[in-house]
């Protein structure tokens, strides 16, 4: 048996063995790689940059722990731009795991620009006042549209129950018309809802931070200008967080992404070598 | 400082992990258990999200406190969805499904149109003038679309111009599913990287 053979047969969990040192390796010995930036990327960070101090932004936090690691870089990093600029976020849960994964990020966020802003002399931000957390209500496609229209016919309270009338912030604010920007982290299909009815029916400005397995289908959008960013799974994570200069999980991570693909193709062709070796020998 | 709930909590999602893990060696009692809590808990989790955020300030509150009776109505049509189990009176559910299906058709329908089909068409009209890269894009594009679209036609034989163009289209669905693949690939990669930096982050502080 030679040795294309031999790789053929291979058992599957010493390449399950080789992925985790892969990924294990240069988390370890934190060894990085440069980021380049790709366009729609670039683009919807600009788009959030040049919002003027005191623009609110809708942030859809549509996404589980299952996609966490992905979604959540984008988020944290969106938030901290959102508090050196100035801009006033508001969070909205599609999907009922991800509200406490939005308040989780939401408080560390923070407590992190207080701690920073504290320092440096500058003003802190405020829970309902600079910033706030509407939480989670069923109604899927319905709900979106009736934002549209007004937003406490459907979220009436934050999630902590306060009604939306009692954060400073939320006073006159009811519905798209009143946000300069909708920033969704989707890890399912509601970005396309958002595309569908927030997007074509009140016009509002939307980029999507999706996970890696979503972000192909997105692209028709972005060609279209239906939307005009677009972030891509950990990759666009990394060039999120290398563009506010603060790099984080995500840009440490890109790294062993980069290893683990390498080996993956190598994976690949050493497969089809050994299979065609093979074939050529089982004929003759 | 870590307080006791907090290490327990980062102890019990270690040992959830490898739990899970451990079926790429071979299915064993750890997975079937940790597949097990993760089924139940969720389930537990969504009951009480449920009637927290949806039953009790959507319904009861709604109707007890503020006296919009009304809301009786749309509960009936809920209450009547679980007469599918009751063989004798499913039926009954029919009118609850019928009432969804309307609404959910009605949105579809409309959404489709405005938000994906025009715009589409319109993201497709796209100038071919002057020799650059942005033509050449927009050209690939619109050979893209004619010959995706003909690929679906089956109304005549893909023989002929219709069969090279169908082949066209074919390969930029390979395509297609490359790139998607390619992002899947990330995607899990990345899932994995997220693991792997909470379990030499958190629970055995390697990671830095």
């Amino acid at each position: 048996m030679n040795i294309f053979e031999r790789i053929e047969k291979i058992d599957r969990r010493i390449i399950f063995l080789l992925v985790a040192i892969a990924v294990l390796l240069p988390l370890i010995f934190k060894v990085r790689m440069e980021i380049p930036i790709s366009e729609p990327v670039k683009k919807a960070f600009v788009s959030v940059d040049t919002l003027s101090s005191g623009t609110y932004i809708l942030i859809s936090v549509d996404y589980d722990p299952a996609s966490m690691p992905e979604l959540q870089p984008m988020y944290k990093t969106l938030l901290m731009q959102c508090f050196e600029k100035g801009l006033k976020p508001v969070m909205i849960v599609q999907w009922p795991l991800g509200l406490p994964l939005s308040i989780k990020a939401m408080s560390e966020m923070a407590v992190e620009y207080n701690r920073i802003a504290s320092k440096e002399g500058k003003d802190t931000v405020v829970y309902g006042v600079d910033y706030c957390n509407i939480g989670y209500r069923p109604g899927g496609v319905a709900q979106i549209v009736g934002i549209g229209k007004e937003i406490r016919d459907y979220f009436e309270s934050d999630y902590k129950g306060t009604p939306l009338d009692s954060l400073p912030m939320m006073k006159d604010i009811h519905n798209y018309d009143n946000f300069a920007l909708l920033f969704c982290l989707e890890a399912g299909s509601m970005g396309e809802m958002y595309v569908q009815y927030a997007n074509a029916r009140f016009g509002i400005k939307i980029i999507f931070g999706m996970t890696a397995v979503s972000a192909p289908d997105a692209y028709p959008y972005l060609q279209s200008g239906q939307i005009i960013g677009l972030l891509g799974g950990l990759q666009g994570a990394a060039e999120y967080e290398t563009l506010m200069k603060k790099p984080g999980f995500a840009t440490m991570g890109m790294t062993a992404q980069s290893w683990v693909h390498v080996l993956i193709v190598l994976f690949i062709l050493l497969g089809n070598i050994g299979y065609f070796i093979g074939r050529k020998k089982r004929r003759s | 400082m870590y307080n006791f709930w907090a290490i327990f909590g980062i102890w019990m999602a270690a040992f959830l992990t490898l739990a899970i893990f451990s079926f790429l060696y071979k299915d064993n009692p750890f997975y079937k258990l940790a597949e097990h809590l993760y089924v139940g808990t969720s389930a537990g989790y969504m009951l009480i999200y449920t009637y927290f955020l949806t039953i009790k300030p959507m319904l009861i509150d709604p109707i007890t406190k503020q006296q919009q009776f009304f809301l009786f109505i749309p509960a009936f049509f809920g209450i009547i969805m679980l007469t599918r189990w009751f063989p004798k009176i499913a039926w009954l559910s029919r009118w609850s499904i019928a009432f969804t299906i309307g609404i959910g058709t009605g949105l579809a329908i409309t959404g489709s149109i405005q938000g994906i089909l025009i715009p589409q068409i319109k993201g497709t009209l796209i100038a071919l003038h002057g020799w650059n890269w942005t033509t050449l894009n927009n050209l690939l594009i619109i050979i893209g679309v004619i010959s995706t679209l003909t690929y679906f036609y089956f109304s005549k034989a893909h023989k002929g111009v219709i069969g090279k163009t169908a082949k066209i289209g074919i390969t930029y669905i390979m395509i297609a599913f490359g790139a998607s693949f390619g992002y899947t690939v990330m995607g899990r990669i990345s899932l994995l990287i997220g693991r792997m930096y909470f379990l030499f982050h958190d629970w055995i502080p390697l990671i830095h």
